[in-house]
């Protein structure tokens, strides 16, 4: 009569559908919230979803019901101090009234604002929608680096160690009972005949021997066929497939010297943190080197370069340089996409400028995949934007951009990477 | 009664004693006549149940947005603590689809196997609504078509077509409802054939409706033929066989709308008998187990505890009351009819002279079979029960600036009670009264609807947002009226606003 059936293991993402639904349809509203958030966001929490709100009454779905007002009789339980005829006070806004049984109706008075999560993966999608990764079709087309070796078949020579034992038996098998077939039928019939001669009441002395005689001659003949033939064997073989390189090296830059402020540098991290969050998109494996300078450059790692205090002049060709020199001893272009992204306020030594400039036409973009410069400053641009502007106008994929606080950020990440523009800048 | 071994009583549950439970329950289902669909019982997780809230319990949906919007909300406040899940959900269908929870212990899952497999299946395939409104065998096949088909008009027409028909159906899913007529039994096959049919007839007809030849009867001008020639409820019937420029699909998605409107009509007006009659059920199984030894005092205090948290009424002033509780109020009428029936006062024989002394296994069959929440009540609820719950009415005018006790627990109270409650029940009063008034289809095609309050209760600001799904399906001007008590019809909504600003004096 009843039949158990245990659901626990179907799949329990139903409402996937729904949801994305849900998401689609309000996703001008959501985008403003994520967009919203990546401001307000810290560094730390790169890796977790973002919870979204959305004004209720934008989503609502209106139905005709009756409004408040007009004549009603409403039961309730529980009298412990009223008599008929007791006139009491109106409640303020129909309380007391239960709104009664039916379904609870959505559309309420209720402002409240209606907040939900979204996952990492959802976060990502509508953070970076629209986007793409510059130079990125150069890297899938020439920079085919990386073999990997894969099954393909089997060939009938090779190295022993490649022999498959299972693929050879099965030759073996086949080609003895091949080879040996007319002879196994002879056999058979001569067995059949000996048989039957033998059954016979008369003797057949001559007959029986010479019979006897070719079952021997074709047994023998039989065991001569060989257990295993080099014809038989078989060996695995592999063979090399060239798949886009999915590593990748981020760079990241910065000027700490005495003119950069803790705000300025904060507002350069949110810059390396979209950068990476978008990378994570494309590349499975990325390495962040830190290169922070002031006249001197150094690596460090993510806390030093973000909190320590420095002072001292700029020299931002010593970054440059470092930058390459680390290029040239650990990330191999053919094996490593390198993007570079550097912040700075503007400031640099004027005669450093055009260094800059040489290096990074000559060394560093020939190599790099993208890099991008972006200046966070309230004040006039000096001598490196100038230079730098020079570098955007011949290469493709430099990009530098101008950010005056922490709200232009989102916007100029999304310029930055606009699909299908390359870097008008 | 032989006392026989007792069922394993610890609280975890596994396949196998869940069917020892299942059988020993369906046993003593069977002993109070309890007839059923066949069950098919699925344990399912709290995500899972989730799932289930979203699509309002249909085992199978269409993609929508408002699902997912259900969805994410659930979740918000299933995660915040703010609300527990169900200890399970039950479908109207053939076999009859019950889901447990997993996390449920194993006494949980045996009140929730009589309350649900037993009790709401057997309400399912007894009570007169249910048989005539629904049929349980068809209802999955159907899900599945409308599901599919929907996919489909996705596909061809795209997704943001598809949805904002939807979204206007939706609007009006509650008058997409026949009160009147019958639906038929038909399957998937049928379905789709018909579908088909329906679909060149449709297209046909309406063309032929909106002629442009002019018909040779001039005399018909004169005495203007209304169309409809009488007001229409179901508005998403109408909507479907007459709305003009709809295509095809949409007036099938219309129809699929209107058709799980309609298979939920019935859950609507049976809430409170549906729910007390379960827990009848789940109450009186149980028990007799017990009294038959077959389940332990642990088990059995488990229970209690858990039924007595189901059916307990807030009072009115309490931080927990949010109106009547519907598994209290119908549990405690279901045991008051069985009171009546068995030990009857002085009281009983003058309020219930018919059933007073009567089988009360016949009597709580005939209330199931034959009622509804409004007529229900007006029925059955005693004095006793009005006691219990120390009912009373208020009465509420608009004009007066107090709210006045109609009637309390007492003498004079009780008939009055009765039949405030009663109406408290009624969809018809507690729905938006709407109706297809007009078309002009010499004109300029608008169609007027028409609200008629009840006892003057207006209608709400929503009513705008309304009208513009309407006039999406309709395509041309939509009017709504509304009828004053003077019996004039003062217009209260239109779509699109007149491009002339109307002074209206509010």
């Amino acid at each position: 009569m009843a039949n158990f059936i245990d659901r626990r293991l179907n799949s329990k993402n139903k409402s996937t559908v729904n949801r994305q639904r849900f998401i689609r349809r309000y996703k001008s509203q959501i985008k403003k919230s994520v967009s919203d958030a990546i401001n307000k966001r810290g560094v730390t929490d790169v890796d977790t979803g973002e919870s979204i709100s959305i004004p209720k009454k934008d989503m609502s779905e209106p139905v005709f019901h009756q409004g408040s007002g007009g004549v009603r009789d409403r039961v309730h339980p529980g009298n412990d101090q009223f008599s008929p005829g007791d006139r009491i006070k109106r409640p303020p806004q129909g309380g007391g009234q239960g709104s009664g049984q039916g379904e609870a109706s959505d559309s309420g008075e209720g402002e409240d604002d209606f907040v939900f999560s979204i996952s990492k993966d959802e976060y990502l999608d509508l953070l970076f929608e629209d986007l793409e990764l510059p130079n990125l079709e150069k890297t899938q087309l020439d920079k085919l680096v990386e073999y990997k070796t894969v099954r393909s078949g089997y060939c009938a020579e090779g190295v022993p160690s490649n022999i498959d034992i299972v693929k050879s038996l099965q030759g073996s098998i086949a080609r003895r009972i091949a080879m040996t077939s007319s002879k196994r039928a002879q056999l058979k019939a001569c067995e059949k005949e000996l048989a039957a001669l033998e059954a016979d009441k008369h003797d057949h002395i001559k007959e029986v021997k010479e019979l006897k005689l070719e079952i021997e001659r074709l047994k023998a003949a039989i065991a001569k066929v060989p257990f295993i033939d080099t014809f038989d064997l078989r060996y695995r073989n592999y063979a090399k497939e060239a798949v886009p390189t999915s590593k990748a090296v981020m760079f990241c830059l910065m000027d700490v010297s005495g003119s950069m402020d803790q705000a300025t540098k904060d507002i350069a991290k949110r810059f390396y943190i979209l950068l990476y969050l978008f990378l994570t998109r494309t590349y499975k494996e990325i390495d962040v080197v830190y290169i922070r300078h002031h006249t001197q450059a150094k690596e460090v790692d993510e806390q030093e370069f973000f909190y320590s205090q420095e002072t001292g002049g700029t020299i931002a060709s010593s970054a440059l340089e470092l930058m390459v020199k680390v290029m040239e001893e650990r990330y191999n272009a053919n094996d490593w996409n390198i993007y570079g992204a550097q912040a700075s306020d503007g400031d640099n030594w004027a005669d450093d400028s055009p260094l800059c400039k040489k290096i990074m036409l000559e060394k560093i973009l020939p190599k790099a995949r993208y890099f991008s410069y972006i200046e966070i400053t309230q004040r006039a641009h000096q001598t490196l934007w100038h230079q730098y502007q020079d570098v955007a106008d011949q290469c493709g994929y430099f990009a530098m951009r101008h950010i005056r606080s922490v709200e232009d950020i989102y916007p100029v990440f999304r310029e930055l990477f606009k699909k299908g523009e390359q870097s008008a800048a | 009664m032989t006392k026989r071994k007792p069922l394993d009583d610890s609280p975890d549950w596994t396949f196998e004693k869940l069917d020892q439970y299942q059988t020993e329950i369906a046993r003593v289902a069977a002993h109070y006549r309890l007839d059923t669909y066949p069950n098919q019982i699925e344990v399912i997780t709290a995500e899972q149940m989730m799932d289930a809230y979203a699509s309002v319990g249909m085992p199978i949906g269409y993609y929508h947005w408002t699902y997912g919007k259900k969805f994410i909300q659930t979740e918000q406040t299933y995660k915040r603590g703010q609300m527990g899940l169900a200890y399970e959900i039950v479908i109207n269908s053939d076999p009859c689809i019950s889901y447990l929870m997993e996390e449920n212990t194993m006494t949980m899952q045996a009140l929730v196997m009589a309350h649900a497999c037993y009790g709401h299946n057997s309400f399912f395939k007894g009570n007169y609504l249910f048989k005539s409104w629904t049929d349980a065998s068809s209802i999955i096949d159907y899900l599945l078509f409308a599901k599919n088909y929907v996919a489909e008009c996705e596909h061809k027409y795209g997704i943001d077509e598809v949805e904002a028909t939807l979204d206007a159906c939706h609007a009006l899913m509650n008058h997409g409802v026949d009160r009147y007529k019958r639906p038929q039994k038909i399957s998937l096959d049928e379905e789709l054939k018909r579908q088909k049919e329906r679909e060149e007839y449709l297209q046909s007809q309406v063309n032929s409706l909106w002629r442009t030849l002019p018909i040779k009867e001039e005399s018909a001008d004169k005495k203007r033929k209304r169309f409809p020639s009488e007001p229409q409820e179901n508005i998403l019937y109408f909507i479907e066989k007459n709305a003009p420029l709809l295509k095809p699909w949409q007036r099938e998605i219309v129809r699929i709308v209107r058709k799980i409107s309609q298979y939920f009509y019935p859950q609507k007006q049976t809430q409170v008998m549906n729910e007390g009659w379960a827990c009848l059920w789940h109450y009186t199984i149980l028990n007799h187990l017990y009294d038959e030894g077959l389940v332990t005092d642990k088990f059995i205090l488990e229970f209690l505890h858990s039924h007595t948290n189901v059916v307990a009424q807030p009072e009115y002033n309490s931080p927990y009351y949010s109106g009547i509780n519907p598994y209290a109020l119908g549990f405690n009428m279901f045991m008051d009819i069985r009171r009546i029936c068995e030990n009857p006062t002085d009281e009983d024989k003058r309020w219930f002279p018919d059933i007073a002394g009567s089988n009360w296994l016949d009597t709580v069959h005939f209330a199931m079979e034959n009622f509804k929440d409004e007529s229900f009540i007006s029925q059955f609820l005693s004095p006793k029960i009005i006691r219990d719950f120390k009912l009373f009415q208020i009465h509420d005018d608009e004009k007066n600036s107090f709210i006045e006790i109609g009637a309390i627990h007492n003498d004079t109270g009780y008939q009055k009670i009765r039949t405030a409650l009663s109406n408290q029940y009624n969809l018809s009063n507690l729905e938006a009264n709407i109706q297809v008034l007009e078309v002009d289809i010499n004109g300029d095609r608008s169609l007027t609807l028409r609200y008629v309050p009840h006892n003057k209760v207006p209608l709400a600001g929503s009513k705008d947002e309304v009208l513009k799904h309407l006039h999406y399906l309709w395509q041309f001007d939509v009017k709504l009226v509304e009828k004053k008590e003077s019996g004039e019809e003062v217009e209260i909504g239109r779509c699109p606003p007149k491009a002339t600003p109307v002074d209206k004096a509010s």
